[in-house]
């Protein structure tokens, strides 16, 4: 190989071993590291999250929330190591939620049934269509592309924590990294959304629910996520949903990537912005009870799904949308789903196609 | 110049037939002739002309590649190579993954 500049890829020794090659700049701590150094890292924060936060008891059943996705399939296989590694002492399932969108969902489904096989973890799948006898494809013929997030985003949830419920699991854990979690401060302190503001950040969020949900990769970055699964070889699924073609298009998401590189740690800074929010006593917070209909956590009398349900059912899908519903309950404080739908109209009313230049 | 170019993540949706992997003959100097150096600057350029079929600015932003798209040239972060000043080299192998996409 002949003499190569000083950029050139190589030259250039792992911070942490100072053996191998570097193969890899951390944007947590701009540290160069190997490939090998980066595995080691990578899962030890993972597992040091997890021990500090008391995520798990020895014994506990967990459902790791599936969508064949690189978040979930990198949460499923480095559980998994980290498992049997540091003896947790825990029984792993994959939960899939099957929307019922034609050539998208059917799809990363059989990339979930990979993972079953994979990494030998049983596979519960459940539809919308079971529990709701909606698909995603009858809701979008119903109500057309505007807001069908909203109904899937509030289906998913409630789906999820069904089917903790049929595995009679303790956990739930889902994949939320932390370029989500940053976006999902964003997004709530744009709303004035104080009260998911105040739980947005929690690692663990819903121990008053039906079933506990835990987010290990709280402070794990996207970046890394992705590093790791090409390195691995991991299989993953990553076709963006047909039914919000444009969702990834949304502007608290770009605002994230465009800060991360003028100054990769701002990640984890909004995050600690988001922890140390202080609400004051005084504001009135939404009361938890549970819907009187179908027995879900709910702040209203009827949850969200119900009331969603209720429209689509009476042939009026678009009750329970828009401003009268603001603040109804979902089991959790991530509203990352019906925030990038309301995001998105509200940055086509700016006329900035949510686009900030600098 | 001889390069195996890689799009993952997402990415392969732009290209045409959604194809993951491009063996590419270029010459990806930011004037396209033949003396010149040949950098990561030119690449883009030369893929966003001659490659990306739809939604380019899923793929460019600026000069650079939009925010949230990862660079690999064989198989080291473009971060450590000098970022659009790398230099190529005949035979190397970019990849492109978006964390962008996704269900």
């Amino acid at each position: 190989m002949q003499s190569a500049p000083s950029t050139r890829a190589g030259s250039r020794l792992c911070v942490r071993c100072g053996e191998r090659k570097a193969a890899l700049k951390r944007p947590k701590t701009l540290e160069q590291i190997c490939r090998e150094c980066f595995y080691v890292v990578f899962e030890d924060e993972i597992h040091r999250t997890i021990v500090d936060n008391c995520l798990f008891k020895p014994g506990e059943r967990v459902a790791i929330g599936a969508s064949g996705g690189k978040d979930s399939t990198v949460l499923a296989y480095v559980l998994s190591e980290l498992n049997n590694r540091h003896k947790y002492g825990l029984d792993l399932f994959l939960l899939s939620i099957d929307e019922g969108i034609t050539g998208y969902r059917d799809d990363s489904l059989e990339t979930v049934k990979r993972n079953e096989i994979q990494y030998g973890l049983p596979l519960k799948i459940v539809s919308y269509k079971d529990l709701y006898d909606w698909t995603m494809d009858d809701i979008v013929k119903a109500i057309g592309l505007k807001n069908n997030c909203t109904f899937c985003g509030v289906f998913r949830r409630q789906a999820l924590d069904r089917g903790a419920a049929l595995l009679k699991v303790d956990k739930i854990v889902t994949g939320h990294n932390a370029d989500d979690i940053a976006e999902t401060v964003l997004l709530n302190i744009l709303r004035g959304d104080i009260a998911r503001l105040s739980r947005c950040t929690f690692i663990t969020t819903g121990e008053d629910g039906p079933i506990p949900r835990c987010k290990p990769f709280k402070y794990t970055y996207e970046k890394e996520i992705v590093m790791y699964a090409y390195f691995k070889k991991l299989d993953y699924f990553s076709t963006e949903c047909i039914y919000s073609p444009n969702a990834y298009r949304g502007f608290a998401r770009e605002f994230i990537k465009d800060l991360e590189r003028m100054r990769p740690r701002a990640i984890l800074d909004i995050i600690t912005s988001g922890e140390n929010f202080r609400i004051s006593t005084t504001t009135k917070m939404p009361e938890q009870g549970t819907c009187e209909r179908c027995g879900y956590i709910s702040s209203q009398k009827l949850c969200k799904a119900c009331v969603l349900l209720d429209g689509l059912n009476r042939g009026l899908p678009k009750l329970g949308i828009g401003r009268t519903t603001k603040g109804g309950a979902g089991a959790d404080g991530n509203g990352e789903r019906p925030g990038k739908q309301k995001e998105r109209n509200r940055s086509s009313l700016q006329g900035k196609h949510g686009n900030f230049d600098f | 110049m001889h390069l195996t170019l890689e799009f993952g993540g997402g990415l392969e949706l732009l290209l045409e037939k959604s194809t993951k992997v491009h063996k590419v003959d270029c010459q990806p100097t930011m004037d396209g002739s033949e003396g010149g150096k040949a950098t990561m600057k030119g690449l883009l350029s030369w893929v966003k002309s001659n490659l990306i079929k739809e939604r380019p600015e899923m793929f460019i932003k600026g000069d650079s590649v939009r925010p949230g798209v990862l660079v690999l040239i064989n198989d080291c972060d473009w971060e450590l190579c000098g970022g659009l000043d790398a230099e190529l080299e005949d035979k190397d192998v970019v990849v492109f993954i978006s964390t962008l996409h996704g269900g």
